[in-house]
């Protein structure tokens, strides 16, 4: 008996939950290093490798909406510490409208590639790597997207606000990391021009 | 106080009621099939475990056969393997098949997963004393993950081409081109997709493992109190964290390459007499991408055999390990060295010879803390108590492998060396001893001797000892020749080598090897009879079966859902008080306080703890009084 009400306990100790999320994103963290590591590896064999294209001007405008995204997830996340439900609502509607307008700028800048003539097979394989960096990304975007709905979801239902924060917490902490990882892809690549 | 007041209405209606059957239903499927219990995805691992490992093992038989009998037809070869076989005789594009499939399931399946999924899901919880995993669903699906990447690997078998048949490494550009060779083409794409699905696994596991270490450890619990085979599996679990990703990175650019026609890894190439349409690419970054996890992969397969090597070679010589903190500092150092040397596997790759003397440098330096484990070991067992169970028998036999397959890591280690001995017999006697049969006999001595905690019964130790002793002669008779094959340059994963003039007298030395591996096969029927006959008929075991230390020995023998039928255990001392002198018995359980041991115990023992040192010292004072009354 005592072990069955332990073991609800334990299953509502959120903690290592929220910790594993942590961890997770280390995993994540080493995927995008190897992919940059690779760039700089294949960059470094040859002249002829060199990234010298310019890369399109919308990258700046998505990389401008996901930090602005961010910056409503954290407003988000304040108002369900006091409990404000309607504003963390609105503000996760924000977030998750600027999430996919990223996702749709970074579609749009492959089209800008491909205006470019700068296809996602070619003999330079620097130039695949910008399209292959930028869809993992997207792949998190979608996976960070999906969290964010499942908190909304859950927050118009009768969760507890333990849970709710709990939610909030760890859709936040996937947000907030995969911005970060975007701007630190951008910025490698940016320097990475020739 | 709800807890407190639930649990005594309950104590008094139905005190020795430990079935929760009616309180969550367990239906067949939520306890055998898609349980949540860390126990049963323990046994779930372990037997999937050991029926990958019996494929590899045959597959393995196979191509020995091909070895040791070039020129002979077999006719059942063909009844069973049909179009891979014709006329009898091996195929060759098959036989490249057999090694490839051989070395992902036995690496991947049996030792990564096999392994680590088995006993690290086993052990975390029972020796930390938690209820289980931190997140029960996570690792239910990092089982049912691993399960449909066997199923996946397994079907490549039965494609049109065959499986993928370029290595377990996969390098580019021969997997990267589907029409290269038969073993490129679907059975390659399913071999990616089972490994990425594999990893996913991994990760979930190792995710899992991490977090219940840091959080969900006892009360008296802390990081130095942990036995050394939690220390070996979190270690382990952080490389996996670390590395897998790596290769995951790895094998999207590869998948690109082949099927979207990019060209990371392709350079100019032309495939029977068609130039293909590739430029520019760099098979070498895949062979960077892949060792980044492949080094450390090597090491995910042999700590976690050297911390269950450690735990049962102290219990067994009822001993104190010897050297705990150089033990899990050495394993620290194994970790973070494991980085830094994978340009080791590419000495030949036409690196830059400064480069290959700093990767030969780290991969020397990983010598040492190997040495130290391995002295450690060596002490631990001097002058102990020794109890040859098989158990034990199997945790020495990996010391035995990982010193003489360590010596001639040594050897390959040398970039000089290395460049006459890359890719020959020898590499494969090196890694089949240091990391293959030792981490196999980790493997072993952990099902011994954790059997009791898994099913409640005995293994017959008589066919143990058969086991152990068939199995040990039988590798060391099939690896160490391999050593001199390799010293005459003979080639790895050739289909016919001795058909080459100067190679041709091999051929008698791989008939006996051939020969010893059936022995060595036919000893593990030995083995898996023990294993599920024990499973239902066994002796039944006590609750600690071999008097030991841990906290996974306190809980009862039928294995209740959350482990502890009352509250979880205290810690109060370090694994490994065993034959302490002054003790009443030789062994001391963690969860006994200083203050029941007041004969046994040392100044030591009140390192960080003043109060009680000044009690000890007060009772010291009491012992001598007493003493100078008489």
């Amino acid at each position: 008996m005592m072990a069955q009400i332990q073991q609800e306990k334990d299953r509502l100790n959120l903690a290592p939950k929220k910790f594993n999320m942590w961890i997770f994103l280390f995993t994540s963290f080493m995927f995008f290093m190897a992919l940059t590591s690779g760039f700089i590896v294949y960059v470094g064999g040859s002249k002829t490798h060199e990234l010298t294209i310019k890369l399109p001007q919308i990258f700046m405008y998505s990389t401008g909406a996901i930090i602005l995204s961010s910056l409503t997830m954290f407003l988000a996340s304040r108002e369900a510490k006091h409990l404000q439900f309607a504003k963390q609502r609105l503000f996760l509607w924000l977030t998750i409208f600027l999430g996919i307008a990223f996702f749709v700028l970074q579609v749009f800048a492959w089209k800008a590639l491909i205006d470019m003539h700068q296809h996602l097979v070619n003999p330079n394989a620097s130039i695949s790597f910008v399209y292959v960096i930028s869809g993992a990304h997207l792949l998190h975007i979608l996976a960070g997207l999906l969290l964010i709905i499942n908190t909304l979801v859950k927050s118009y239902k009768n969760t507890p606000q333990v849970l709710n924060l709990y939610n909030m917490e760890m859709s936040s902490i996937f947000w907030h990391f995969i911005d970060i990882i975007w701007i630190y892809l951008y910025v490698f690549l940016l320097l990475n021009q020739r | 106080m709800s807890t407190l007041a639930v649990h005594d209405h309950h104590d008094g209606v139905e005190h020795h009621d430990h079935d929760h059957g009616h309180h969550h239903k367990e239906t067949f499927i939520s306890k055998y099939i898609f349980s949540m219990d860390h126990k049963m995805i323990a046994k779930q691992f372990l037997i999937t475990g050991i029926i990958m490992a019996v494929i590899a093992m045959i597959l393995s038989i196979l191509f020995r056969i091909q070895l040791a009998y070039p020129d002979k037809a077999f006719p059942f070869l063909e009844t069973i393997l049909g179009r891979f076989a014709p006329g009898g005789r091996l195929d060759a594009n098959f036989y490249l098949s057999l090694v490839t499939i051989h070395g992902t399931i036995m690496v991947f399946f049996v030792l990564t997963a096999g392994l680590s999924g088995t006993f690290s899901n086993l052990l975390i919880p029972f020796q930390l004393g938690a209820r289980d995993m931190a997140s029960p669903f996570m690792n239910m699906l990092s089982y049912w993950m691993f399960f449909t990447a066997s199923v996946i690997m397994l079907a490549s078998f039965f494609v049109q081409k065959g499986p993928a048949g370029g290595g377990w490494t996969i390098y580019p550009p021969l997997s990267a081109l589907p029409k290269a060779m038969p073993g490129s083409a679907e059975g390659m794409t399913l071999w990616l997709i089972s490994m990425v699905l594999f990893v996913a696994s991994q990760l979930m596991g190792g995710i899992n493992y991490v977090s219940t270490v840091l959080n969900m450890r006892t009360k008296g619990m802390d990081l130095w109190k942990m036995p050394l085979t939690i220390w070996a599996f979190f270690l382990t679990a952080i490389l996996g964290i670390l590395a897998f990703p790596v290769l995951v990175a790895g094998v999207v650019l590869l998948v690109f390459d082949r099927s979207f026609g990019t060209s990371f890894y392709l350079s100019e190439i032309v495939v029977q007499g068609q130039v293909m349409n590739y430029e520019g690419g760099s098979p070498i970054l895949f062979q960077h991408l892949f060792w980044f996890l492949g080094h450390p992969e090597v090491y995910i397969v042999i700590m976690p055999a050297m911390g269950i090597a450690s735990e049962v070679m102290s219990v067994n010589s009822r001993k104190p390990i010897f050297g705990y903190h150089a033990m899990v500092y050495s394993l620290i150092g194994i970790t973070v060295l494991s980085f830094i040397v994978w340009g080791h596997h590419m000495f030949v790759t036409g690196m830059n010879p400064f480069l290959g003397g700093v990767f030969m440098i780290t991969t020397l330096i990983i010598a040492v803390p190997s040495a130290v484990k391995t002295f450690n070991w060596l002490a631990t067992l001097w002058r102990g108590n020794i109890r040859f169970t098989p158990g034990m028998l199997f945790a020495i036999g990996l010391v035995s492998f990982f010193i003489s397959g360590g010596i001639t890591g040594i050897f390959l280690g040398n970039a000089a060396l290395d460049i006459n001995l890359h890719d020959t017999y020898f590499v494969v006697a090196h890694f089949h001893l240091v990391m293959g049969s030792a981490a196999i006999f980790g493997m072993l001595a952990g099902v011994y001797h954790w059997f009791p905690k898994m099913f409640g019964r005995m293994m017959d130790e008589k066919l143990g000892y058969l086991h152990f002793w068939l199995t040990f002669i039988g590798a060391y008779l099939v690896f160490f020749p391999m050593h001199f094959m390799g010293l005459d340059g003979v080639p790895r994963r050739y289909y016919a080598f001795t058909e080459i003039e100067s190679l041709k007298q091999w051929l008698s030395v791989n008939t006996f090897i051939t020969w010893a591996a059936i022995m060595s096969a036919l000893a593990q029927v030995a083995f898996l009879f023990n294993f599920f006959y024990s499973i239902f008929f066994g002796k039944k075991a006590t609750q600690n079966p071999w008097n030991s230390t841990t906290l996974e020995w306190t809980t009862p023998v039928e294995r209740i859902h959350g482990n502890w039928p009352g509250e979880i255990p205290t810690v109060y001392r370090w694994p490994y008080d065993y034959s302490k002198p002054g003790a009443e018995e030789d062994f001391i359980p963690q969860t006994t306080p200083y203050s029941q041991t007041m004969t046994s115990n040392l100044p030591h023992d009140f390192e960080d703890n003043p109060t009680g040192l000044t009690q000890y010292n007060e009772w010291l004072k009491t012992q001598k009084v007493q003493e100078e009354v008489k």
